[in-house]
């Protein structure tokens, strides 16, 4: 009941010249095609079969993505509004043997499902029941004459095949895609050096940071200690919720290659878990500078550059 | 070849290209020796054209920083690249008892401030 409505706009939305044709094939009793009946033809008399049958494929096809508990992110009634769209463009593909349009209505189907969750096995699972309930249905209409139904299944295998590369190819691509833009957003904000006072950076180190970031954040760090010429640098690392040795030594390293070009590096914000695991660890941090809070970690970078804050008299906050 | 420049009571040497072990061994004896000839109280050598350290050289400047500091000098390295140092602290060259300063200019301040509190 959910369903039939929803696709009934869809099934209007086709073009109507393509059915006589298609009906006279289908109504055509199966098994006396002629002997030379060629490729193309076998191939448009299995389309136009699987679009007869459209409506019960279709819901049998998504019977199952539910029984198979694939697209689990996705409600009932939205799996059999996708699933009749795939469907479609399933045959069109199959009919024309072009696979642009399925590329595009693939990535489309891609974007809308990857930011819902949805794995690359449940998207390859779904294109290959389609083309396992597909291919049974061919079965019984061919069942009696053997020689046809192989002839058949010769069309449509490969043509399927293809369908289902593409969808599942054009769906990793998507992804890889998603993934290479978060990490080039999370590149982008996640490493910000700023000069609170001349030749005096801050650097916030905030979420957790891998060795790949680390690396980053140091190269940034000599960078902008250059361009800035700092002379004291107070890293911040109160946002960090853990750190292993590999980031810990990276830190060390980052202290030392910061002093090569004249800096001095004050750490702050070491949280007591932190803390705890470098000593455990055994990671030697005798070498760094290191100050409770963010707060004293400046005053003491401004002592260190020879600033010294004083309130102006009479003035309340 | 290096020119070790008298500059006041420092030498300053500029490395103005890669150079060859020979070549760095050259530098170090002749600041070793024209710091007592000079009597400088400070060294700056200037590593701003280098874009690689190799543990050579790397040996060798902290053998200049060792050396100068026995005739009487301290000495400061400037100009390391970013990503000099930090190749250099991957392979563990850290030059912990070596001055290091940005530039020359920021050498320089440092070496003041160091000769005036040695020399108190």
């Amino acid at each position: 009941m959910r369903a039939h409505r929803s696709l009934a706009p869809v099934k209007s939305s086709r073009p109507p010249s393509a059915h006589p044709r298609d009906g006279r094939r289908a109504a055509e009793p199966r098994g006396e095609p002629p002997a030379g009946a060629s490729t193309a033809a076998l191939l448009r008399e299995i389309v136009a079969h699987l679009r007869q049958c459209r409506t019960q494929l279709r819901d049998e096809w998504a019977e199952r993505i539910i029984d198979e508990r694939l697209l689990t992110a996705m409600s009932r009634d939205e799996i059999f509004a996708e699933a009749t769209s795939v469907y479609d463009n399933y045959l069109d593909a199959l009919e024309t043997g072009t696979l642009e349009a399925l590329q595009a209505y693939a990535q489309g189907l891609s974007e809308r499902i990857i930011p819902r969750g949805v794995e690359t096995h449940e998207v390859v699972g779904i294109v290959l029941l389609l083309r396992d309930v597909l291919a049974r249905s061919l079965f019984g209409k061919y069942r009696a004459d053997f020689q046809l139904l192989n002839r058949a299944l010769d069309v449509y295998e490969p043509a399927a095949n293809r369908i289902a590369s593409t969808v599942a190819v054009g769906f990793v691509q998507e992804q890889g895609r998603v993934i290479r833009e978060q990490q080039e957003a999370i590149r982008e904000l996640s490493t910000p050096v700023l000069p609170v006072r001349e030749r005096l950076l801050i650097l916030p180190m905030i979420g957790l940071i891998d060795s790949q970031r680390a690396r980053q954040l140091t190269e940034q760090l000599l960078r902008a200690i250059r361009t800035n010429r700092a002379r004291v640098v107070v890293i911040d690392i109160t946002g960090v919720p853990a750190m292993d040795s590999n980031v810990a030594n990276h830190l060390v390293r980052t202290v030392d290659a910061s002093r090569l070009l004249g800096a001095i590096v004050i750490v702050t914000g070491l949280s007591p878990e932190i803390a705890q695991t470098l000593v455990t660890l055994g990671v030697d941090l005798s070498k760094m500078n290191t100050v409770g809070d963010l707060q004293g970690g400046i005053e003491e970078a401004e002592r260190l550059l020879g600033y010294q804050v004083v309130p102006i008299p009479g003035v309340k906050s | 070849m290096v020119p070790i420049l008298k500059q006041g009571r420092y030498l300053i040497a500029t490395i103005p290209t890669a150079l060859t072990d020979a070549d760095l061994e050259r530098l170090r004896d002749g600041l070793v020796a024209q710091v007592g000839r000079c009597r400088s109280r400070g060294v700056i050598v200037d590593i701003t054209a280098l874009d690689v350290m190799d543990s050579f050289a790397v040996r060798t400047v902290r053998d200049i920083a060792h050396m100068t500091r026995l005739r009487g000098a301290e000495m400061v390295i400037v100009g390391i690249q970013p990503e000099v140092a930090f190749s250099m602290v991957e392979l563990g060259l850290t030059l912990q008892d070596v001055h290091t300063a940005l530039d020359l200019e920021e050498g320089l301040a440092l070496l003041d401030k160091r000769t005036k509190l040695v020399g108190h």
